[in-house]
Protein backbone atom coordinates (compact mmCIF):
# COMPACT_ATOMS: atom_id res chain seq x y z
CA UNK A 1 0.00 0.00 0.00
CA UNK A 2 2.01 3.00 -0.54
CA UNK A 3 -0.57 6.40 -0.86
CA UNK A 4 1.44 10.01 -2.39
CA UNK A 5 0.58 12.17 -0.54
CA UNK A 6 1.43 15.16 -2.41
CA UNK A 7 -0.47 13.73 -5.12
CA UNK A 8 1.74 13.26 -7.76
CA UNK A 9 3.44 9.97 -8.08
CA UNK A 10 7.20 9.92 -7.44
CA UNK A 11 9.60 7.97 -8.86
CA UNK A 12 10.42 4.63 -6.63
CA UNK A 13 14.01 4.21 -4.95
CA UNK A 14 14.48 7.79 -5.15
CA UNK A 15 14.09 9.92 -1.95
CA UNK A 16 12.13 13.17 -2.67
CA UNK A 17 12.16 16.35 -0.30
CA UNK A 18 8.66 14.93 1.29
CA UNK A 19 10.36 12.08 2.36
CA UNK A 20 13.56 13.67 3.35
CA UNK A 21 11.19 15.90 5.83
CA UNK A 22 9.19 13.14 7.37
CA UNK A 23 12.92 11.31 8.15
CA UNK A 24 14.25 14.61 9.72
CA UNK A 25 10.82 15.07 11.50
CA UNK A 26 10.69 11.56 12.85
CA UNK A 27 14.49 11.24 13.77
CA UNK A 28 13.91 14.88 15.85
CA UNK A 29 10.46 13.94 17.78
CA UNK A 30 12.42 10.32 18.70
CA UNK A 31 15.81 11.79 19.44
CA UNK A 32 14.05 14.59 21.75
CA UNK A 33 11.66 11.70 23.53
CA UNK A 34 14.50 9.87 24.09
CA UNK A 35 16.19 12.38 25.54
CA UNK A 36 13.16 13.90 27.05
CA UNK A 37 12.58 10.64 29.06
CA UNK A 38 16.32 9.70 30.16
CA UNK A 39 17.72 12.87 30.77
CA UNK A 40 19.32 13.51 34.92
CA UNK A 41 18.04 17.13 35.10
CA UNK A 42 13.40 17.53 35.61
CA UNK A 43 14.23 21.06 33.63
CA UNK A 44 15.84 19.66 30.57
CA UNK A 45 13.43 17.20 30.08
CA UNK A 46 10.78 19.33 30.41
CA UNK A 47 12.33 21.26 27.66
CA UNK A 48 13.00 18.29 25.60
CA UNK A 49 8.81 17.11 25.94
CA UNK A 50 9.05 21.15 24.71
CA UNK A 51 11.21 19.94 21.71
CA UNK A 52 8.97 16.80 21.16
CA UNK A 53 5.72 18.40 20.95
CA UNK A 54 6.74 20.82 18.37
CA UNK A 55 8.09 17.87 15.94
CA UNK A 56 4.73 15.93 16.38
CA UNK A 57 3.35 19.30 15.35
CA UNK A 58 5.62 19.34 12.39
CA UNK A 59 4.18 15.74 11.40
CA UNK A 60 0.33 16.89 11.30
CA UNK A 61 1.72 19.82 9.16
CA UNK A 62 3.30 17.28 6.76
CA UNK A 63 0.03 15.50 6.81
CA UNK A 64 -1.84 18.85 6.00
CA UNK A 65 -3.79 19.08 9.07
CA UNK A 66 -3.06 22.65 10.13
CA UNK A 67 -5.70 22.81 12.09
CA UNK A 68 -4.63 20.24 13.99
CA UNK A 69 -1.38 21.23 14.10
CA UNK A 70 -2.51 24.98 15.31
CA UNK A 71 -4.44 23.50 17.85
CA UNK A 72 -1.26 21.12 19.03
CA UNK A 73 1.11 24.12 19.38
CA UNK A 74 -1.55 26.32 21.08
CA UNK A 75 -2.45 23.81 23.93
CA UNK A 76 0.62 21.44 23.93
CA UNK A 77 3.49 24.13 23.67
CA UNK A 78 1.84 26.96 25.08
CA UNK A 79 -0.33 25.41 27.85
CA UNK A 80 0.56 22.03 28.97
CA UNK A 81 4.46 22.42 29.18
CA UNK A 82 4.18 25.79 30.47
CA UNK A 83 2.29 24.57 33.39
CA UNK A 84 4.55 21.55 33.86
CA UNK A 85 7.23 24.30 34.03
CA UNK A 86 5.79 26.19 36.48
CA UNK A 87 4.77 22.85 38.80
CA UNK A 88 8.76 22.07 38.64
CA UNK A 89 9.67 26.05 39.79
CA UNK A 90 7.00 25.63 42.65
CA UNK A 91 8.00 21.77 43.44
CA UNK A 92 11.69 21.49 42.69
CA UNK A 93 15.25 22.96 43.54
CA UNK A 94 16.13 24.27 40.29
CA UNK A 95 19.45 22.12 38.98
CA UNK A 96 18.90 19.59 41.05
CA UNK A 97 19.81 15.60 39.82
CA UNK A 98 17.07 13.24 40.23
CA UNK A 99 17.65 10.04 41.49
CA UNK A 100 19.26 7.64 39.03
CA UNK A 101 16.69 4.13 38.64
CA UNK A 102 18.03 0.98 40.03
CA UNK A 103 20.21 -0.82 37.12
CA UNK A 104 17.72 -3.75 37.91
CA UNK A 105 14.65 -1.60 36.75
CA UNK A 106 16.73 -0.12 34.03
CA UNK A 107 16.92 -3.31 32.13
CA UNK A 108 13.65 -5.24 32.74
CA UNK A 109 11.99 -1.97 31.51
CA UNK A 110 14.12 -1.61 28.36
CA UNK A 111 13.35 -5.44 27.64
CA UNK A 112 9.58 -5.12 28.43
CA UNK A 113 9.58 -1.98 26.06
CA UNK A 114 11.83 -3.71 23.11
CA UNK A 115 9.56 -6.90 23.33
CA UNK A 116 6.31 -4.61 23.39
CA UNK A 117 8.07 -2.66 20.24
CA UNK A 118 8.67 -5.40 18.07
CA UNK A 119 5.72 -7.64 18.80
CA UNK A 120 3.34 -4.50 18.20
CA UNK A 121 5.41 -3.53 15.38
CA UNK A 122 5.34 -7.39 14.01
CA UNK A 123 1.06 -7.10 14.06
CA UNK A 124 0.69 -3.56 12.57
CA UNK A 125 3.42 -5.52 9.72
CA UNK A 126 1.59 -7.96 8.92
CA UNK A 127 -1.78 -6.22 8.71
CA UNK A 128 -2.77 -5.04 5.52
CA UNK A 129 -4.87 -1.99 5.74
CA UNK A 130 -8.19 -1.78 3.50
CA UNK A 131 -7.83 0.47 0.16
CA UNK A 132 -8.96 4.12 0.89
CA UNK A 133 -11.95 5.77 -1.39
CA UNK A 134 -10.63 8.79 -4.01
CA UNK A 135 -12.80 10.91 -2.50
CA UNK A 136 -11.09 13.42 0.11
CA UNK A 137 -12.71 15.70 1.85
CA UNK A 138 -10.95 19.12 2.81
CA UNK A 139 -9.70 19.62 6.27
CA UNK A 140 -10.61 23.07 6.83
CA UNK A 141 -11.14 24.66 9.96
CA UNK A 142 -15.20 25.75 8.48
CA UNK A 143 -15.66 22.28 7.52
CA UNK A 144 -14.63 20.60 10.88
CA UNK A 145 -16.57 23.50 12.92
CA UNK A 146 -19.55 22.79 10.78
CA UNK A 147 -19.51 19.03 11.36
CA UNK A 148 -18.73 19.68 15.00
CA UNK A 149 -21.74 21.82 15.70
CA UNK A 150 -23.99 19.90 13.52
CA UNK A 151 -26.94 18.16 15.82
CA UNK A 152 -27.65 15.57 12.84
CA UNK A 153 -26.25 12.00 12.58
CA UNK A 154 -23.08 13.09 11.21
CA UNK A 155 -22.55 15.65 14.05
CA UNK A 156 -20.39 15.88 17.40
CA UNK A 157 -22.70 18.19 19.17
CA UNK A 158 -23.39 16.10 22.12
CA UNK A 159 -19.56 15.24 22.37
CA UNK A 160 -18.83 18.78 22.28
CA UNK A 161 -21.21 19.17 24.64
CA UNK A 162 -19.51 16.89 27.53
CA UNK A 163 -16.03 17.90 26.98
CA UNK A 164 -17.16 21.85 27.68
CA UNK A 165 -18.51 20.29 31.24
CA UNK A 166 -15.42 18.26 31.92
CA UNK A 167 -13.35 21.13 31.26
CA UNK A 168 -15.48 23.35 33.47
CA UNK A 169 -15.52 20.80 36.06
CA UNK A 170 -11.78 19.89 36.34
CA UNK A 171 -11.03 23.55 36.35
CA UNK A 172 -13.31 23.62 39.74
CA UNK A 173 -11.78 20.79 40.82
CA UNK A 174 -8.02 22.52 40.24
CA UNK A 175 -9.24 25.65 42.16
CA UNK A 176 -10.60 23.22 44.69
CA UNK A 177 -7.84 20.88 45.15
CA UNK A 178 -4.86 23.71 44.99
CA UNK A 179 -6.72 25.72 47.60
CA UNK A 180 -4.79 26.72 50.68
CA UNK A 181 -6.36 24.82 53.27
CA UNK A 182 -5.10 27.07 56.25
CA UNK A 183 -6.49 30.46 54.83
CA UNK A 184 -9.88 29.23 54.16
CA UNK A 185 -11.75 26.80 56.46
CA UNK A 186 -13.79 23.52 55.08
CA UNK A 187 -16.76 25.64 55.17
CA UNK A 188 -16.21 27.98 52.69
CA UNK A 189 -14.93 25.43 50.54
CA UNK A 190 -18.18 23.67 50.32
CA UNK A 191 -20.02 27.04 49.65
CA UNK A 192 -17.65 27.70 46.86
CA UNK A 193 -18.70 24.72 45.13
CA UNK A 194 -22.44 25.90 45.26
CA UNK B 1 10.80 5.39 -1.41
CA UNK B 2 7.57 6.78 -0.74
CA UNK B 3 6.52 7.46 3.09
CA UNK B 4 3.13 4.64 3.58
CA UNK B 5 1.00 4.60 6.62
CA UNK B 6 3.50 2.38 7.95
CA UNK B 7 6.34 4.69 8.27
CA UNK B 8 3.84 6.66 10.74
CA UNK B 9 2.71 3.39 12.37
CA UNK B 10 6.42 2.80 12.86
CA UNK B 11 6.82 6.30 14.40
CA UNK B 12 3.91 6.58 16.61
CA UNK B 13 4.60 3.31 18.44
CA UNK B 14 8.51 4.08 18.86
CA UNK B 15 7.04 7.43 20.74
CA UNK B 16 4.34 5.62 22.56
CA UNK B 17 6.90 2.90 23.98
CA UNK B 18 9.40 5.64 24.76
CA UNK B 19 6.60 7.10 26.96
CA UNK B 20 6.11 3.67 28.77
CA UNK B 21 9.87 3.17 29.29
CA UNK B 22 9.66 6.48 31.30
CA UNK B 23 6.60 5.48 33.07
CA UNK B 24 8.47 2.42 34.13
CA UNK B 25 11.77 4.31 35.13
CA UNK B 26 11.06 7.54 36.48
CA UNK B 27 9.88 8.03 39.56
CA UNK B 28 9.01 11.68 40.02
CA UNK B 29 5.35 12.49 39.33
CA UNK B 30 5.92 15.42 37.18
CA UNK B 31 7.99 13.22 34.75
CA UNK B 32 5.52 10.31 34.92
CA UNK B 33 3.11 13.09 33.69
CA UNK B 34 4.90 14.44 30.66
CA UNK B 35 5.45 10.32 29.84
CA UNK B 36 1.74 9.83 29.85
CA UNK B 37 1.53 13.26 27.91
CA UNK B 38 4.40 11.39 25.08
CA UNK B 39 2.05 8.47 25.09
CA UNK B 40 -1.14 10.41 24.67
CA UNK B 41 0.69 12.31 21.83
CA UNK B 42 1.65 9.40 20.11
CA UNK B 43 -2.30 8.21 19.99
CA UNK B 44 -3.16 11.39 18.09
CA UNK B 45 -0.62 10.80 15.48
CA UNK B 46 -2.29 7.36 15.00
CA UNK B 47 -5.92 8.68 14.77
CA UNK B 48 -4.86 11.76 12.28
CA UNK B 49 -2.56 9.23 10.07
CA UNK B 50 -5.19 6.72 10.16
CA UNK B 51 -7.81 9.79 9.16
CA UNK B 52 -5.25 10.60 6.43
CA UNK B 53 -4.50 7.56 4.36
CA UNK B 54 -7.54 5.23 4.98
CA UNK B 55 -10.04 7.27 5.50
CA UNK B 56 -10.11 10.97 3.55
CA UNK B 57 -13.43 11.49 2.96
CA UNK B 58 -14.53 11.77 6.49
CA UNK B 59 -13.48 13.81 9.51
CA UNK B 60 -13.85 11.93 12.37
CA UNK B 61 -10.03 11.14 13.49
CA UNK B 62 -9.69 14.90 13.36
CA UNK B 63 -12.73 14.87 15.83
CA UNK B 64 -11.33 12.18 17.96
CA UNK B 65 -7.97 14.52 18.65
CA UNK B 66 -9.41 17.59 19.34
CA UNK B 67 -11.29 15.87 21.86
CA UNK B 68 -8.32 13.74 23.17
CA UNK B 69 -6.27 16.95 23.41
CA UNK B 70 -8.85 19.04 25.17
CA UNK B 71 -9.45 15.35 28.10
CA UNK B 72 -5.66 15.81 28.57
CA UNK B 73 -5.09 19.49 28.94
CA UNK B 74 -7.97 18.59 31.61
CA UNK B 75 -6.01 15.95 33.11
CA UNK B 76 -3.11 17.60 33.15
CA UNK B 77 -4.20 20.51 35.13
CA UNK B 78 -5.78 18.24 37.65
CA UNK B 79 -2.75 16.59 37.78
CA UNK B 80 -0.88 19.53 38.56
CA UNK B 81 -3.27 20.60 40.92
CA UNK B 82 -2.69 17.56 42.99
CA UNK B 83 1.26 17.55 42.36
CA UNK B 84 1.07 21.20 44.51
CA UNK B 85 -1.13 20.24 46.56
CA UNK B 86 0.96 16.64 47.91
CA UNK B 87 3.86 18.60 47.80
CA UNK B 88 2.31 21.08 50.41
CA UNK B 89 1.94 18.34 52.54
CA UNK B 90 4.83 15.75 52.15
CA UNK B 91 7.66 18.20 51.00
CA UNK B 92 8.20 15.56 48.24
CA UNK B 93 6.69 14.27 45.10
CA UNK B 94 8.53 11.09 44.46
CA UNK B 95 6.13 8.43 43.96
CA UNK B 96 7.93 6.11 46.55
CA UNK B 97 7.84 8.42 49.42
CA UNK B 98 4.31 8.57 49.55
CA UNK B 99 3.06 5.43 50.75
CA UNK B 100 0.21 5.93 53.40
CA UNK B 101 -2.03 5.02 50.86
CA UNK B 102 -0.68 1.35 49.86
CA UNK B 103 -1.80 -0.91 52.59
Amino acid sequence: MSLPLGGEIKERGSMTANDFIFYLLAAFILLNGILAMTTKKIFRSAIFLLFTLIGVAGIYFWMHMEFIAAVQIIVYVGGIVVLIIFSIFLTQQAGMEMPKPTSRRTIFSILSVVTGFSLTYLLINQHTFPANSNEVINVSPNNIGEQMLDYEKTGFALPFEVISILLLAAMVGCIVIAMKKEEVSKKDITETIK
Amino acid sequence: MEITLYHILFLSTALFFIGIYGLFTRRNMITMLMAIELILNSVNINFVAFNKYLYPENLDGVFFVIFIIAIAAAEAAVAIAIIINLYRSHKTIDVESTEEMKF
